[in-house]
């Protein structure tokens, strides 16, 4: 059974006809081709396929493409702006936040989100927000190092 | 995952016509942070999802009668950033802030949590011990159910499969009362909890005496346990640290988990015992700190930060 659905994403209209059993990361990969948010563990623990809903992140293995339908999504590839790469991007560059970086594409967008709340939170608060985004290089300290010197970057 | 039709009606009404057309086969879907995992398992094979997100004015959260009313579809985020919730009810606000990861509480609805009745939940111990009912509505109307017999087995509760939770009620709660909830988790932050405990108590205007105590635990059971014989070691008695210890000795009775991952059942029936005794302590600790508060000249805002208001979706 298949339904049109109708979003934006990044910024972007997309009209696909999907089947009702989609999953969201599914559309986004496949569909659009849109394949730097990864899956991990397909249950909403991992935090990998983490994208932006109306703003508020989401995991895209838990949700149906079919429920994105009139919402307006952003994923990784949606932050940086004109080729310029957004201060969280920048700074887990310069800090060295990521090892394998298979985690990395949704501890960013989670982290954008978090920044965007907090611009300038302290390691508590950084890792209360981040605590469902799972790196198993176990590369925590410069994530957390790279997210609070973020705000360095921005303009 | 097997194909389905999916249906979004904009209003009870709508949905209720839905739920009918399909018979048994149809599942409500509010944030579907819990069905699409049980579907993606195949343990759950509905031919229809009714999606409840074009329905209108059921997430709500204010004050209704000196308590609080909290809409159906009122997402966890919602719940915990609510500067109402945290103002009036701050154990509830934690409460909802100690379920899994941001991810899931942006999306997971209060109403939906409570149907899917997973017994390792957070919110229904303290809902519980706070004495909250649930509205249950259908095509025929509307019935209250108390959320301490709302709960019959492992995933499952009162509600008929046509009735939807549009309102979770918390009461007004007596002067001189705390609350705490606290979860034990000795794996990670965003896991179930091996035990939790919530315990709501009362002291009478001498603050010398138990006047009312409510007590439920999670994860030790099929469903969550209200401790009715740890409540009753308190009740009417006067105040003394070595009573805690014996209302938590009596929560055992309530308590029968399984052996898991998490800890083994005789680990856990210990454990039921500390941590209500430290809920209570906890909520005594409440107590204290809001007639100091209100002792106070100046006293500060509760709320510490200002935290985004969750939005509908």
């Amino acid at each position: 059974m298949n339904k049109k659905i109708k979003f934006r994403v990044n910024g972007k209209r997309h009209e696909v006809e999907v089947p009702t059993n989609r999953m969201l990361i599914d559309c986004l990969r496949y569909d659009l081709g849109l394949t730097g948010t990864k899956e991990g563990c397909s249950v909403g623990v991992c935090g990998a396929c983490t994208v932006l809903m109306d703003g508020d992140m989401i995991s895209s293995c838990l949700t149906l493409a079919v429920m994105a339908d009139g919402h307006e999504l952003t994923t990784v590839e949606g932050l940086a702006k004109d080729g310029e790469l957004n201060p969280v991007q920048k700074s887990f560059i310069q800090y060295g936040g990521f090892q394998c970086g298979i985690c990395t594409p949704g501890q960013v967008v989670a982290a954008t989100a978090l920044l965007k709340e907090n611009p300038k939170p302290n390691e508590d608060e950084i890792k209360d927000w981040m605590m469902g985004n799972l790196c198993r290089c176990t590369g925590y300290y410069k994530i957390i190092e790279s997210i609070q010197k973020a705000h360095q970057f921005a303009k | 995952m097997i194909p389905f039709e999916y249906r979004t009606p904009k209003s009870l009404k709508e949905v209720h016509a839905t739920l009918k057309e399909f018979g048994g086969d149809a599942k409500l879907l509010a944030g579907g942070t819990a069905l699409v995992i049980m579907m993606k398992q195949r343990l759950v094979r509905p031919t229809c999802l009714v999606s409840l997100s074009a329905v209108r004015g059921l997430n709500g959260i204010e004050i209704k009668d000196g308590g609080l009313s909290i809409g159906g579809l009122a997402t966890h985020r919602a719940v915990e950033s609510s500067a109402l919730v945290r103002r009036r009810l701050p154990m509830l606000a934690e409460t909802y802030h100690h379920v899994a990861t941001l991810r899931i509480r942006n999306m997971a609805t209060v109403g939906g949590g409570l149907a899917h009745a997973d017994p390792n939940q957070d919110p229904p111990p303290s809902l519980i011990a706070l004495g909250a009912t649930v509205k249950a509505t259908s095509a025929t109307g509307s019935r209250t159910l108390a959320l301490d017999e709302f709960f019959k087995d492992y995933y499952e509760t009162l509600l008929n499969p046509d009735e939807i939770i549009t309102e979770v009620i918390v009461p007004k709660q007596a002067p001189n009362t705390g609350a705490a909830y606290i979860k034990f988790l000795p794996r990670t932050a965003d896991d179930y909890a091996t035990v939790s405990a919530a315990a709501v108590l009362t002291l009478d205007k001498t603050m010398k005496t138990i006047a009312d105590v409510r007590i439920a635990l999670g994860s030790v059971g099929v469903t969550p346990v209200r401790a009715t014989a740890a409540e009753a070691v308190l009740r009417g008695q006067p105040l003394k640290a070595e009573a805690f210890a014996e209302a938590g000795e009596q929560a055992k009775q309530a308590v029968d988990p399984v052996s898991d991952f998490r800890g083994s059942a005789a680990y856990k029936t210990d454990m039921a015992a500390v941590f209500v005794r430290r809920a209570l302590e906890k909520a005594l600790a409440d107590i204290r700190q809001q007639a100091k508060a209100k002792a106070a000249p100046k006293p500060k805002p509760a709320v510490k930060k200002a935290v985004k208001k969750g939005k509908r979706r």
